[in-house]
Protein backbone atom coordinates (compact mmCIF):
# COMPACT_ATOMS: atom_id res chain seq x y z
CA UNK A 1 0.00 0.00 0.00
CA UNK A 2 1.61 3.21 -1.10
CA UNK A 3 1.29 6.25 1.08
CA UNK A 4 2.82 8.56 -1.48
CA UNK A 5 0.46 11.04 -2.98
CA UNK A 6 2.04 13.23 -5.57
CA UNK A 7 -0.44 15.95 -4.72
CA UNK A 8 0.42 16.21 -1.08
CA UNK A 9 2.79 19.12 -1.34
CA UNK A 10 0.35 21.31 -3.15
CA UNK A 11 -2.80 20.11 -1.45
CA UNK A 12 -3.75 21.15 2.07
CA UNK A 13 -5.83 18.98 4.39
CA UNK A 14 -8.61 21.50 4.71
CA UNK A 15 -9.15 21.96 1.01
CA UNK A 16 -11.58 19.82 -0.89
CA UNK A 17 -9.96 16.69 -2.25
CA UNK A 18 -9.95 15.84 -5.93
CA UNK A 19 -7.24 13.23 -5.83
CA UNK A 20 -7.61 10.65 -8.52
CA UNK A 21 -5.47 8.29 -6.47
CA UNK A 22 -8.06 8.50 -3.70
CA UNK A 23 -10.70 7.67 -6.28
CA UNK A 24 -8.78 4.55 -7.25
CA UNK A 25 -8.01 3.60 -3.68
CA UNK A 26 -11.62 3.91 -2.53
CA UNK A 27 -12.96 2.07 -5.58
CA UNK A 28 -10.56 -0.81 -4.93
CA UNK A 29 -11.64 -0.85 -1.32
CA UNK A 30 -15.34 -0.97 -2.16
CA UNK A 31 -14.76 -3.73 -4.69
CA UNK A 32 -12.83 -5.74 -2.15
CA UNK A 33 -15.29 -5.25 0.70
CA UNK A 34 -18.16 -6.17 -1.60
CA UNK A 35 -16.42 -9.36 -2.77
CA UNK A 36 -15.71 -10.27 0.84
CA UNK A 37 -19.34 -9.74 1.72
CA UNK A 38 -18.55 -7.10 4.35
CA UNK A 39 -20.61 -4.41 2.63
CA UNK A 40 -23.59 -4.36 0.29
CA UNK A 41 -23.24 -1.56 -2.32
CA UNK A 42 -26.99 -0.99 -2.16
CA UNK A 43 -26.63 -0.21 1.54
CA UNK A 44 -23.90 2.31 0.71
CA UNK A 45 -26.20 3.92 -1.86
CA UNK A 46 -28.95 4.17 0.73
CA UNK A 47 -26.62 5.72 3.35
CA UNK A 48 -25.48 8.37 0.85
CA UNK A 49 -29.04 9.07 -0.29
CA UNK A 50 -30.12 9.48 3.33
CA UNK A 51 -27.56 12.20 4.03
CA UNK A 52 -28.11 13.85 0.65
CA UNK A 53 -31.87 14.13 1.01
CA UNK A 54 -33.46 13.10 4.32
CA UNK A 55 -30.99 14.14 6.99
CA UNK A 56 -29.56 17.66 6.85
CA UNK A 57 -29.78 21.15 8.35
CA UNK A 58 -33.42 21.43 7.28
CA UNK A 59 -34.18 19.08 10.20
CA UNK A 60 -32.48 21.36 12.70
CA UNK A 61 -34.15 24.40 11.15
CA UNK A 62 -37.52 22.80 11.82
CA UNK A 63 -36.54 22.22 15.46
CA UNK A 64 -35.46 25.84 15.88
CA UNK A 65 -38.55 27.25 14.15
CA UNK A 66 -40.78 25.21 16.42
CA UNK A 67 -38.87 26.39 19.49
CA UNK A 68 -39.33 30.00 18.37
CA UNK A 69 -43.07 29.46 17.83
CA UNK A 70 -44.07 27.20 20.69
CA UNK A 71 -43.00 28.19 24.24
CA UNK A 72 -43.71 24.71 25.61
CA UNK A 73 -41.54 23.09 22.97
CA UNK A 74 -38.85 25.71 23.65
CA UNK A 75 -38.80 24.74 27.33
CA UNK A 76 -38.79 21.04 26.48
CA UNK A 77 -35.93 21.52 24.00
CA UNK A 78 -33.80 23.34 26.57
CA UNK A 79 -34.49 20.79 29.33
CA UNK A 80 -34.57 17.49 27.39
CA UNK A 81 -33.34 18.10 23.87
CA UNK A 82 -33.04 14.40 23.00
CA UNK A 83 -36.76 13.80 23.64
CA UNK A 84 -37.95 17.10 22.16
CA UNK A 85 -35.99 16.53 18.95
CA UNK A 86 -37.08 12.88 18.78
CA UNK A 87 -40.70 14.05 18.91
CA UNK A 88 -40.11 15.54 15.44
CA UNK A 89 -38.66 12.25 14.23
CA UNK A 90 -34.94 13.06 14.41
CA UNK A 91 -32.99 10.40 16.28
CA UNK A 92 -30.02 8.13 16.07
CA UNK A 93 -26.48 8.05 14.85
CA UNK A 94 -24.38 10.93 16.21
CA UNK A 95 -27.39 12.48 17.91
CA UNK A 96 -28.15 9.87 20.55
CA UNK A 97 -27.70 12.37 23.42
CA UNK A 98 -28.65 15.94 22.54
CA UNK A 99 -28.32 19.23 24.39
CA UNK A 100 -29.69 22.51 23.00
CA UNK A 101 -28.14 25.81 24.07
CA UNK A 102 -29.90 29.14 23.55
CA UNK A 103 -28.28 32.35 22.42
CA UNK A 104 -29.33 35.51 24.26
CA UNK A 105 -28.48 39.19 23.79
CA UNK A 106 -25.61 38.62 26.25
CA UNK A 107 -24.37 35.12 25.39
CA UNK A 108 -23.37 33.57 22.09
CA UNK A 109 -22.86 29.81 21.92
CA UNK A 110 -20.45 28.03 19.57
CA UNK A 111 -19.99 24.27 19.13
CA UNK A 112 -16.74 22.55 18.18
CA UNK A 113 -15.04 19.16 18.39
CA UNK A 114 -11.36 19.86 18.99
CA UNK A 115 -10.43 16.15 19.02
CA UNK A 116 -12.16 14.98 15.82
CA UNK A 117 -15.37 15.93 14.05
CA UNK A 118 -18.27 15.20 16.42
CA UNK A 119 -21.41 16.86 15.08
CA UNK A 120 -25.17 16.36 15.57
CA UNK A 121 -25.93 14.38 12.41
CA UNK A 122 -29.72 13.83 12.85
CA UNK A 123 -30.39 17.59 12.96
CA UNK A 124 -27.51 19.01 10.86
CA UNK A 125 -26.44 16.16 8.58
CA UNK A 126 -22.77 15.74 7.71
CA UNK A 127 -20.34 18.43 8.89
CA UNK A 128 -18.85 20.92 6.42
CA UNK A 129 -15.12 20.82 5.64
CA UNK A 130 -14.38 23.93 7.72
CA UNK A 131 -15.93 22.34 10.84
CA UNK A 132 -13.43 19.46 10.55
CA UNK A 133 -10.52 21.76 9.68
CA UNK A 134 -7.48 22.24 11.89
CA UNK A 135 -8.07 25.99 11.82
CA UNK A 136 -11.55 25.76 13.35
CA UNK A 137 -10.72 23.00 15.84
CA UNK A 138 -7.68 24.94 17.04
CA UNK A 139 -9.17 28.42 17.17
CA UNK A 140 -12.76 28.01 18.39
CA UNK A 141 -11.85 27.30 22.03
CA UNK A 142 -9.27 30.08 22.25
CA UNK A 143 -10.63 32.84 20.05
CA UNK A 144 -14.33 32.33 19.23
CA UNK A 145 -14.71 36.05 18.57
CA UNK A 146 -12.01 35.74 15.93
CA UNK A 147 -13.73 32.69 14.44
CA UNK A 148 -16.94 34.66 14.11
CA UNK A 149 -14.96 37.44 12.40
CA UNK A 150 -13.69 34.82 9.91
CA UNK A 151 -17.38 34.31 9.08
CA UNK A 152 -17.86 38.06 8.69
CA UNK A 153 -19.80 38.55 11.92
CA UNK A 154 -19.09 40.95 14.79
CA UNK A 155 -21.07 40.87 18.04
CA UNK A 156 -21.16 43.62 20.69
CA UNK A 157 -18.11 43.91 22.97
CA UNK A 158 -20.06 42.83 26.05
CA UNK A 159 -21.10 39.50 24.50
CA UNK A 160 -19.95 36.41 26.38
CA UNK A 161 -18.76 33.60 24.11
CA UNK A 162 -19.74 30.18 25.42
CA UNK A 163 -17.89 27.42 23.57
CA UNK A 164 -18.99 23.77 23.82
CA UNK A 165 -16.27 21.25 22.98
CA UNK A 166 -18.02 17.95 22.11
CA UNK A 167 -15.52 15.61 23.74
CA UNK A 168 -17.91 12.74 24.61
CA UNK A 169 -21.14 11.44 23.00
CA UNK A 170 -23.27 14.48 23.86
CA UNK A 171 -24.07 16.53 20.76
CA UNK A 172 -24.96 20.22 20.85
CA UNK A 173 -27.45 22.30 18.88
CA UNK A 174 -27.37 26.10 19.14
CA UNK A 175 -30.80 27.74 19.36
CA UNK A 176 -30.14 31.07 17.65
CA UNK A 177 -32.02 34.25 18.56
CA UNK A 178 -35.19 34.82 16.59
CA UNK A 179 -34.67 37.70 14.14
CA UNK A 180 -36.56 40.98 14.59
CA UNK A 181 -39.78 41.49 12.69
CA UNK A 182 -40.72 37.83 12.29
CA UNK A 183 -43.86 37.78 14.45
CA UNK A 184 -46.06 37.25 11.39
CA UNK A 185 -44.13 34.25 10.05
CA UNK A 186 -45.32 30.67 10.45
CA UNK A 187 -43.00 27.78 11.32
CA UNK A 188 -42.22 26.89 7.73
CA UNK A 189 -41.31 30.51 6.97
CA UNK A 190 -39.27 30.80 10.16
CA UNK A 191 -37.33 27.66 9.24
CA UNK A 192 -36.15 29.46 6.10
CA UNK A 193 -34.36 31.95 8.35
CA UNK A 194 -32.36 29.27 10.18
CA UNK A 195 -28.99 28.53 8.64
CA UNK A 196 -26.76 25.58 9.42
CA UNK A 197 -24.05 27.92 10.71
CA UNK A 198 -26.53 29.61 13.06
CA UNK A 199 -27.13 26.21 14.66
CA UNK A 200 -23.35 25.65 15.10
CA UNK A 201 -22.78 29.18 16.37
CA UNK A 202 -20.68 30.48 13.48
CA UNK A 203 -23.64 32.41 12.10
CA UNK A 204 -26.88 34.13 13.04
CA UNK A 205 -30.43 33.59 11.89
CA UNK A 206 -31.22 35.52 8.73
CA UNK A 207 -32.72 39.00 8.85
CA UNK A 208 -35.51 40.08 6.50
CA UNK A 209 -32.88 41.52 4.12
CA UNK A 210 -30.90 38.28 4.07
CA UNK A 211 -33.87 35.93 3.83
CA UNK A 212 -34.14 33.81 0.68
CA UNK B 1 -2.32 10.21 23.52
CA UNK B 2 -0.89 13.68 23.11
CA UNK B 3 -1.43 13.56 19.36
CA UNK B 4 -1.77 16.16 16.64
CA UNK B 5 -5.50 15.45 16.58
CA UNK B 6 -5.79 17.25 19.94
CA UNK B 7 -5.93 20.65 18.32
CA UNK B 8 -7.67 22.95 20.80
CA UNK B 9 -5.57 26.10 21.27
CA UNK B 10 -2.95 25.28 18.65
CA UNK B 11 -1.83 28.25 16.60
CA UNK B 12 -0.61 28.78 13.09
CA UNK B 13 -3.40 27.12 11.09
CA UNK B 14 -4.65 30.50 9.86
CA UNK B 15 -8.23 31.72 9.61
CA UNK B 16 -11.24 29.43 9.30
CA UNK B 17 -12.14 29.32 5.62
CA UNK B 18 -15.79 28.54 4.96
CA UNK B 19 -16.66 27.77 1.33
CA UNK B 20 -19.61 29.48 -0.21
CA UNK B 21 -22.12 26.98 -1.65
CA UNK B 22 -20.14 24.07 -0.27
CA UNK B 23 -21.22 20.75 -1.79
CA UNK B 24 -22.02 17.86 0.54
CA UNK B 25 -19.22 15.86 -1.10
CA UNK B 26 -16.31 17.23 -3.12
CA UNK B 27 -15.79 14.03 -5.10
CA UNK B 28 -17.67 10.78 -5.57
CA UNK B 29 -15.07 8.87 -3.57
CA UNK B 30 -15.88 10.99 -0.50
CA UNK B 31 -19.48 9.79 -0.46
CA UNK B 32 -18.37 6.16 -0.84
CA UNK B 33 -15.76 6.65 1.90
CA UNK B 34 -18.38 8.06 4.27
CA UNK B 35 -20.83 5.24 3.53
CA UNK B 36 -18.21 2.49 3.83
CA UNK B 37 -17.06 3.89 7.16
CA UNK B 38 -20.63 3.91 8.46
CA UNK B 39 -21.40 0.44 7.06
CA UNK B 40 -18.20 -1.13 8.38
CA UNK B 41 -18.81 0.48 11.78
CA UNK B 42 -22.20 -1.24 11.80
CA UNK B 43 -20.47 -4.55 11.02
CA UNK B 44 -19.46 -4.51 14.67
CA UNK B 45 -15.81 -5.60 14.56
CA UNK B 46 -14.80 -2.33 16.28
CA UNK B 47 -16.55 0.51 18.08
CA UNK B 48 -16.53 4.28 17.61
CA UNK B 49 -13.72 4.81 20.09
CA UNK B 50 -11.53 2.22 18.38
CA UNK B 51 -12.26 4.01 15.09
CA UNK B 52 -11.26 7.35 16.61
CA UNK B 53 -8.15 5.78 18.10
CA UNK B 54 -7.19 4.43 14.66
CA UNK B 55 -7.55 7.88 13.11
CA UNK B 56 -5.63 9.76 15.76
CA UNK B 57 -2.76 7.25 15.80
CA UNK B 58 -2.01 7.77 12.11
CA UNK B 59 1.50 9.23 11.70
CA UNK B 60 1.26 12.94 12.63
CA UNK B 61 2.42 14.19 9.23
CA UNK B 62 -0.13 11.95 7.50
CA UNK B 63 -2.95 13.13 9.76
CA UNK B 64 -2.13 16.79 9.19
CA UNK B 65 -1.77 16.49 5.42
CA UNK B 66 -4.87 14.38 4.79
CA UNK B 67 -8.40 15.58 4.13
CA UNK B 68 -10.93 14.31 6.66
CA UNK B 69 -12.39 11.57 4.48
CA UNK B 70 -8.84 10.51 3.62
CA UNK B 71 -8.21 10.12 7.34
CA UNK B 72 -11.35 7.98 7.54
CA UNK B 73 -10.23 5.72 4.68
CA UNK B 74 -6.69 5.31 6.05
CA UNK B 75 -8.13 4.42 9.46
CA UNK B 76 -10.69 2.04 7.93
CA UNK B 77 -7.93 0.18 6.09
CA UNK B 78 -5.86 0.07 9.26
CA UNK B 79 -8.75 -1.28 11.37
CA UNK B 80 -9.37 -4.08 8.85
CA UNK B 81 -5.67 -4.93 8.43
CA UNK B 82 -5.23 -5.16 12.21
CA UNK B 83 -8.10 -7.66 12.34
CA UNK B 84 -6.86 -9.68 9.34
CA UNK B 85 -10.12 -8.89 7.56
CA UNK B 86 -8.11 -7.81 4.53
CA UNK B 87 -4.47 -7.98 3.40
CA UNK B 88 -2.22 -5.28 1.97
CA UNK B 89 -2.22 -7.00 -1.41
CA UNK B 90 -6.00 -7.16 -1.42
CA UNK B 91 -6.23 -3.45 -0.66
CA UNK B 92 -3.85 -2.65 -3.51
CA UNK B 93 -5.63 -4.78 -6.09
CA UNK B 94 -9.24 -4.98 -4.96
CA UNK B 95 -9.01 -8.76 -5.55
CA UNK B 96 -9.90 -11.20 -2.81
CA UNK B 97 -7.09 -13.62 -1.92
CA UNK B 98 -8.14 -14.67 1.59
CA UNK B 99 -11.46 -15.88 2.89
CA UNK B 100 -13.62 -13.25 4.62
CA UNK B 101 -13.95 -13.35 8.40
CA UNK B 102 -17.40 -13.48 9.95
CA UNK B 103 -18.81 -10.10 11.02
CA UNK B 104 -21.66 -9.35 13.41
CA UNK B 105 -23.87 -7.65 10.82
CA UNK B 106 -23.94 -6.62 7.16
CA UNK B 107 -26.25 -3.70 6.41
CA UNK B 108 -28.45 -3.94 3.35
CA UNK B 109 -30.65 -1.31 1.71
CA UNK B 110 -33.60 -2.37 3.86
CA UNK B 111 -31.80 -2.22 7.22
CA UNK B 112 -29.90 1.06 6.78
CA UNK B 113 -32.68 3.39 7.91
CA UNK B 114 -33.37 1.55 11.15
CA UNK B 115 -29.65 1.27 11.95
CA UNK B 116 -29.09 5.00 11.46
CA UNK B 117 -32.23 5.90 13.42
CA UNK B 118 -31.17 3.71 16.34
CA UNK B 119 -27.57 4.87 16.56
CA UNK B 120 -25.38 3.69 19.40
CA UNK B 121 -26.53 5.26 22.68
CA UNK B 122 -23.77 5.31 25.32
CA UNK B 123 -25.95 6.07 28.36
CA UNK B 124 -25.99 3.23 30.90
CA UNK B 125 -27.67 2.70 34.23
CA UNK B 126 -25.60 4.24 37.01
CA UNK B 127 -24.28 1.74 39.52
CA UNK B 128 -22.93 4.29 41.99
CA UNK B 129 -23.76 7.88 42.96
CA UNK B 130 -22.05 10.73 41.18
CA UNK B 131 -18.92 12.03 42.91
CA UNK B 132 -19.50 15.61 41.76
CA UNK B 133 -22.53 17.89 41.73
CA UNK B 134 -23.64 20.82 39.60
CA UNK B 135 -21.95 23.97 40.86
CA UNK B 136 -18.97 22.12 42.29
CA UNK B 137 -15.41 23.20 41.47
CA UNK B 138 -13.31 20.44 39.91
CA UNK B 139 -9.90 20.19 38.33
CA UNK B 140 -9.11 18.36 35.09
CA UNK B 141 -6.39 15.94 36.09
CA UNK B 142 -2.93 16.41 34.67
CA UNK B 143 -2.83 13.05 32.91
CA UNK B 144 -1.11 12.01 29.71
CA UNK B 145 -2.39 8.54 28.79
CA UNK B 146 -0.45 6.69 26.09
CA UNK B 147 -3.69 5.35 24.66
CA UNK B 148 -7.01 6.84 23.58
CA UNK B 149 -8.46 9.57 25.76
CA UNK B 150 -11.08 12.29 25.33
CA UNK B 151 -9.65 14.77 27.81
CA UNK B 152 -8.09 17.49 25.64
CA UNK B 153 -4.69 18.83 26.64
CA UNK B 154 -5.82 22.44 26.89
CA UNK B 155 -7.92 21.82 30.02
CA UNK B 156 -5.55 19.51 31.90
CA UNK B 157 -4.47 20.93 35.24
CA UNK B 158 -7.11 23.68 35.08
CA UNK B 159 -10.06 24.16 37.39
CA UNK B 160 -13.62 24.64 36.25
CA UNK B 161 -17.20 24.28 37.42
CA UNK B 162 -19.60 21.39 36.84
CA UNK B 163 -22.62 22.78 35.00
CA UNK B 164 -24.41 19.58 34.00
CA UNK B 165 -24.40 15.87 34.76
CA UNK B 166 -25.33 13.46 31.97
CA UNK B 167 -25.66 10.16 33.81
CA UNK B 168 -23.19 7.33 33.23
CA UNK B 169 -21.79 6.85 29.74
CA UNK B 170 -19.54 4.18 28.23
CA UNK B 171 -16.03 5.35 29.11
CA UNK B 172 -14.06 5.99 25.93
CA UNK B 173 -10.64 5.27 27.44
CA UNK B 174 -11.70 1.74 28.40
CA UNK B 175 -13.92 1.14 25.38
CA UNK B 176 -10.72 0.73 23.32
CA UNK B 177 -9.13 -1.88 25.58
CA UNK B 178 -10.46 -4.89 23.62
CA UNK B 179 -9.86 -4.84 19.86
CA UNK B 180 -12.80 -7.15 19.12
CA UNK B 181 -16.23 -7.72 20.68
CA UNK B 182 -17.19 -8.11 23.45
CA UNK B 183 -15.89 -4.61 24.23
CA UNK B 184 -15.35 -3.19 27.70
CA UNK B 185 -18.48 -1.05 28.02
CA UNK B 186 -17.79 0.09 31.56
CA UNK B 187 -19.68 3.35 32.15
CA UNK B 188 -18.70 6.35 34.25
CA UNK B 189 -20.49 9.52 35.25
CA UNK B 190 -20.14 12.22 32.59
CA UNK B 191 -20.13 15.94 33.39
CA UNK B 192 -20.04 19.18 31.46
CA UNK B 193 -17.32 21.29 33.06
CA UNK B 194 -16.94 24.94 32.14
CA UNK B 195 -13.63 26.82 32.32
CA UNK B 196 -12.91 30.54 32.20
CA UNK B 197 -10.96 31.55 29.12
CA UNK B 198 -8.55 33.52 31.28
CA UNK B 199 -7.71 30.36 33.28
CA UNK B 200 -7.06 28.39 30.11
CA UNK B 201 -5.32 31.01 28.02
CA UNK B 202 -3.82 33.50 30.45
CA UNK B 203 -4.41 37.07 31.37
CA UNK B 204 -4.07 38.36 27.81
CA UNK B 205 -6.99 36.17 26.74
CA UNK B 206 -10.45 37.44 25.86
CA UNK B 207 -12.13 37.70 29.31
CA UNK B 208 -15.54 37.07 27.75
CA UNK B 209 -14.77 33.49 26.74
CA UNK B 210 -15.98 30.39 28.57
CA UNK B 211 -15.23 26.89 27.30
CA UNK B 212 -16.71 23.59 28.39
CA UNK B 213 -15.70 20.00 27.79
CA UNK B 214 -17.64 16.83 28.55
CA UNK B 215 -15.49 14.93 31.02
CA UNK B 216 -15.82 11.46 32.51
CA UNK B 217 -15.48 11.25 36.27
CA UNK B 218 -11.99 9.79 36.29
CA UNK B 219 -10.72 12.79 34.33
CA UNK B 220 -11.63 15.01 37.29
CA UNK B 221 -10.62 15.64 40.89
CA UNK B 222 -12.32 17.78 43.52
CA UNK B 223 -10.90 21.24 44.18
CA UNK B 224 -10.66 21.53 47.94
Amino acid sequence: MSDHHSHHHSHGPDEPSHLSDMDIRVRALETLLTRKGYVDPAALDRIIETYETDIGPHNGARVVAKAWSDPDFNTWLLTDATAAIASLGYTGRQGEHMVAVANTPDTHNMVVCTLCSCYPWPVLGLPPVWYKSAAYRAKAVMDPRGVLADFGITLPEHTTFRVWDSTAEVRYLVLPMRPEGTDHLDEAQLAQRVTRNAMIGTGLALTAQEAP
Amino acid sequence: MNGVHDMGGMQGFGPVMPESHEPLFHADWESRAMAMTVAMGAAGQWNIDLARAARESLPPAVYLSSSYYEIWIRALEKLMLERQMVTVTELQTGHMHTQPLPVARVLNAQTVDAALAAGNPTLRESVRPALFAVGQRVRARNIHPQGHTRLPRYVRGHSGTVVQTHGSHVFADRHVSQPLPPFDSHAEWLYTVVFDGADLWGEAADPQVQVSVDAWESYLEAVL
